[in-house]
């Protein structure tokens, strides 16, 4: 295996989870909710994940561990900002302090056990073709959910009539109350699959990007996340774009450390950080073409009159 | 089952009273059914955990050095949340001031003075400003959305932190341990009652800064700009008030207090800069600073709340066999119990248990 493929390969494993993550909270924010606890979502993902894997025996399992978990974990947010109508930048802070506390708490019993690694499956033929083949067609089942996924949301939002009602409350919730359709049940269902795309993403966080557990190993990915959405302007390929920008960016420091550049590590670790903040700079700089895409009652409660 | 909310006609007052305590309450049931599943017996837990650290001199005086940081933090925050800037960095600004702050004590070790402790405390609250004012400027002049550039910038600054003090600041004696050569004594912010505790004078500035903040939100015009702005952008702007400048004042503001609880934290009761110089003071901030419905007195009740929340979970890892993560889910829960209490205050919650009516809910 050449080191270009190697590379390619790493840059995949980290950019899986935040494409996974980033369509979840994509879908959300498309229903007109904010949910700032991606980061509290995807380390109790994770956390469930490793568990789930460990007591099963099996990866599978663990994977359906962290997705089911992280949509029960945002039905918690949901309750509070689409029943109680609670402020959502604050819900979601609090969602994520609360989902790093219980992981580190739940997880406890877990530090420094060797953990379970998902297994590739290796698509036959497809897999022979030169660097293409290895790079794309024998990766571990995240990998090629993450892809459907891409398909799938993208199919949803702009293809389907669910999509269509979705993307109405998020536009304007009153007017699609008053066409009759259910603007609160839709919500709970949009930020519960966000939950679960982040759950997704933290099971592939400790069952492929580093097989184990440890405390606080979202290390910040959640927020990024966050950040990615907005890159993306809404759009389900340009998550898809982004996440493996900022895959990448991970990747080409951590291999820069390793050649030791003579930058300082910390200072390449910074990069993700720092990549983060100038994009958002770029995008956020035109007011006129975040207002177009921004769905427009996004963190806005709704509260149907009678 | 289904709830449904009625707007008040106006705002309980009532409410607003009883909904922190009311949120306090069933935290503590929430937590007697947590050590419950942990195996624990719920009522000694809970007694380890929030009664025990009060009934002794000493750990009143540590309760008081972790709830300064609290409230110096979160009265800041709470400017920043009254005028709709949400400061989510505050741990990153916190990082910051203990490093500008400590430049004088590390790197001009050999100069004694009564100035070298004012000029530290100055020192790291410019720090913490000067971080805050990053996410501001993006957010006055590039409409940047300052939740993540500030929360980005906390990671940048923890980096920063341990770069310093594995390289340049490290101490040359200190057999290799990543951490800066101690602060000498004039560089020490001095105890209050030295005979009884280790408590020192940033709780003291803190519950100054509380009173003073509370006094500005009350009585003077910058106060009034604050809430307008933070109520409506729109009418703020025909009373003649700047968004814009509002952002500055509040991220300047809050990262100055920040700055200062970090220089305080760092000479008052670490005495060296070391790579973890927070337990996560900055997040924690943000739980005290809605406790404390945003109010500067309440925030210090507040504070002092949160601050048990971490000497029992120190406690409880000693006399109860519990970890102290404990602490992280205590909090976490305090905050979601707070948000959904405040919803009594401005609505009045029905629940109906038949499913006759269908509509969209």
């Amino acid at each position: 295996m050449s080191i270009f493929e190697a590379i390619l390969l790493t840059v995949i494993t980290a950019s899986t989870p935040l494409v996974i993550a980033a369509l979840g909270e994509l879908v959300t924010e498309r229903s007109g909710v904010l949910n700032l606890g991606v980061e509290g979502m995807m380390i109790m993902g994770a956390v469930a994940a490793f568990a789930g894997a460990q007591i099963s025996g099996s990866p599978y399992v663990g994977i359906i561990c962290g997705i089911v978990v992280g949509a029960l974990f945002s039905s918690l947010f949901a309750f509070l900002t689409l029943t109680l109508v609670a402020n959502q930048v604050a819900t979601g802070l609090a969602l994520t302090l609360l989902g790093l506390g219980l992981s580190g708490q739940l997880g406890e019993a877990y530090v420094s056990v060797p953990g379970i690694r998902l297994e590739e499956i290796v698509i036959p033929f497809l897999s022979d073709i030169p660097v293409v083949g290895p790079v794309l067609f024998k990766q571990d089942f995240i990998f090629y959910l993450s892809i459907a996924l891409v398909f799938g949301v993208s199919w949803f939002l702009f293809r389907s009539r669910a999509g269509l009602k979705l993307r109405a409350i998020g536009d304007s919730h009153g007017s699609a109350h008053a066409l009759g359709i259910h603007v609160i049940r839709t919500r709970y269902l949009a930020v519960m699959f966000g939950g679960a795309c982040a759950g997704l993403a933290g099971a592939q966080l400790s069952l492929v990007y580093t097989p184990q557990w440890a405390e606080n190993m979202s290390a910040g990915r959640g927020w990024i996340t966050l950040a990615l959405v907005v890159f993306a302007s809404w759009r389900p390929w340009r998550v898809f774009a982004g996440g493996y920008l900022f895959g990448a960016v991970t990747i080409l420091q951590l291999h820069a450390q390793a050649f030791g550049l003579g930058i300082p590590s910390q200072f390449l670790s910074m990069l993700p950080y720092a990549a983060t903040i100038v994009v958002l700079i770029i995008i956020s700089h035109n007011r006129r073409t975040t207002l177009i895409n921004t769905p427009a009652s996004l963190g806005k409660a709704f509260v149907p009159e009678r | 089952m289904r709830i449904e909310l009625e707007k008040r006609p106006q705002v309980s007052k009532l409410y607003a009273f009883i909904s922190p305590l009311l949120a306090l309450v069933l935290t503590l049931i929430a937590g007697a059914i947590m050590f419950a599943m942990l195996g624990k017996d719920p009522v000694e837990a809970l007694d380890a955990f929030f009664v025990e650290p009060l009934l002794e001199v000493w750990s009143l005086h540590e309760l008081a050095i972790k709830a300064a940081p609290l409230i110096l933090i979160g009265v800041g925050l709470a400017v920043c949340y009254r005028s709709n800037n949400w400061n989510i960095g505050a741990e990153g600004q916190f990082t910051i001031g203990a490093i500008t702050g400590s430049y004088i004590p590390i790197i001009f070790y050999d100069w004694h003075s009564p100035l070298v402790l004012p000029l530290m405390l100055i020192l790291g609250a410019l720090g913490g400003a000067l971080f805050a004012a990053i996410p501001a400027l993006l957010k006055a002049h590039f409409n940047t959305n300052e939740i993540l550039t500030s929360l980005m910038l906390v990671y940048i600054a923890q980096l920063y932190l341990d770069w310093l003090i594995r390289g340049a600041w490290r101490d040359p004696k200190g057999f290799n341990f990543p951490v800066s050569r101690d602060f000498a004594p004039e560089a020490i912010v001095p105890a209050i009652w030295e005979e009884s505790g280790r408590a020192h004078w940033g709780f003291i500035f803190a519950i100054v800064a509380a009173v003073l903040v509370w006094f500005m939100m009350r009585f003077t015009l910058k106060g009034f700009e604050v809430i307008v702005l933070g109520q409506s952008e729109r009418a703020g702007r025909f009373a003649g008030f700047s968004s814009k400048r509002m952002i500055w004042f509040s991220f300047l503001f809050s990262g100055a207090l920040a700055g200062l609880a970090g220089i305080c934290e760092v000479s008052g009761s670490i005495g060296h800069l070391q790579p973890a110089i927070s337990p996560g003071y900055g997040f924690t901030a943000i739980i005290v600073a809605f406790l404390g419905r945003l109010n500067p007195l309440g925030i210090i009740a507040s504070g002092l709340v949160l601050a048990l929340t971490y000497l029992g979970g120190e406690a409880a890892q000693l006399s109860i066999g519990v970890s102290d993560k404990v602490t992280r889910v205590f909090q976490g829960l305090i905050l979601f119990f707070v948000l959904s209490c405040d919803t009594l205050i401005y609505y009045k919650i029905r629940i109906l248990w038949s499913r006759a009516r269908g509509g969209a809910a």
